[in-house]
């Protein structure tokens, strides 16, 4: 069960925190500090972090599928109309206008 | 490999770069041995059974790309089932063709549309739809297209003869968590009128990667 409501949803525009990577970390480098764009929430899931030492990895994390333009992935690519979708769990997820880094969110 | 034509069994060190088409080979000795000794360890500490590790062997062979052809085919055929497919992808297809679908993964199903091609990849290791595509193909897991294929994805299709409108959205999924994702490619113009083998015939495993369109040209004579 989750501890708290999903912080994020469908349309919410986010940003990937800019930390430093977990062990069995499952969020890419190359999206780390992108801006994206929630497309769906997709539930809650033991942290894979945890689950990769042969921990219970809970409490169970909401992840939501995200969509990243080329254009805001990639410094020399402009005008694409491509675009990745991941799947990246909350707490490597920030506001999209937040100043904050991430470094302090729990995780 | 130019300079590489001397013979050695690759258990080395030496700093050299490897094709790629070495990267795609066989695993290594080294890995195959450890393999063997960690599964004859465990059988014989009983913590797992040879048949256990047959029987699971049989459960991946079980799964290949011509059942999710065959899943592709009913949903260009029955809109029913394809609305299903979308809402409840495993279940549909257990209930539909009588594989048992239980995972601790989800599939999700991305329907290629007018506006959205989508190409799927793991780039941070080889996550693929195994309960339904089985294996996936050596290219699938190698770093080349894993880190290619998201920063220039229209090249790469290129590279696999898929060259797609500008106006349409290449969108790449990483598989970077606990979702599995089945590309169901569009139903190719010409095809009406055909028989469910007929179509399943023409979707390729790379179709349902995203690497790959359905052809109508190359349907086989005897699946008409």
């Amino acid at each position: 069960m989750l501890d708290a409501p999903y912080r994020y949803k469908p349309g919410d525009r986010v940003r990937v925190a800019q930390k430093p990577a977990e062990r069995h970390c499952r969020t890419p480098s190359y999206l780390r500090g992108k801006p994206g764009v929630v497309m769906s929430v997709t539930g809650a899931y033991r942290n894979p972090s945890l689950l990769a030492f042969h921990k219970p990895g809970l409490p169970v994390i909401p992840l939501y599928r995200v969509r990243f333009r080329q254009d805001d992935v990639w410094e020399d690519v402009t005008g694409s109309p491509d675009s990745v979708a991941a799947d990246i769990y909350e707490h490597w997820l920030l506001p999209a206008d937040g100043s904050d880094t991430g470094e302090t969110s729990h995780g | 490999m130019g300079d590489h034509h001397h013979d050695h069994d690759h258990a080395h060190g030496h700093d050299h770069d490897h094709a790629p088409i070495e990267e795609v080979a066989a695993a290594p000795v080294e890995d195959r041995i450890l393999e063997t000794a960690i599964r004859e360890l465990l059988i014989e500490k009983g913590v797992i059974s040879a048949e256990d590790v047959h029987r699971q062997i049989d459960i991946v062979d079980s799964r290949n790309p011509a059942l999710g052809a065959r899943v592709v085919a009913r949903a260009w055929t029955d809109p029913d089932f394809k609305a299903r497919l979308i809402e409840h992808p495993l279940k549909t297809i257990q209930d539909t063709f009588g594989m048992d679908m239980t995972s601790p993964l989800e599939l999700v199903v991305l329907e290629n549309t007018p506006e959205v091609h989508n190409v799927v990849v793991c780039t941070l290791c080889s996550c693929y739809p195994r309960m339904l595509l089985g294996i996936p193909p050596a290219w699938y897991k190698a770093v080349d297209y894993r880190s290619r294929v998201v920063r220039e994805p229209r090249a790469v299709l290129a590279e696999f003869g898929v060259t797609l409108p500008d106006a349409q959205e290449v969108r790449v999924s990483d598989s970077t968590a606990d979702l599995r994702f089945l590309v169901l490619p569009a139903r190719p113009e010409g095809t009406e009128g055909w028989s469910e083998e007929a179509l399943a015939a023409i979707v390729t495993r790379d179709c349902m990667i995203g690497t790959g369109l359905p052809d109508p040209a190359v349907k086989r004579d005897e699946a008409a």
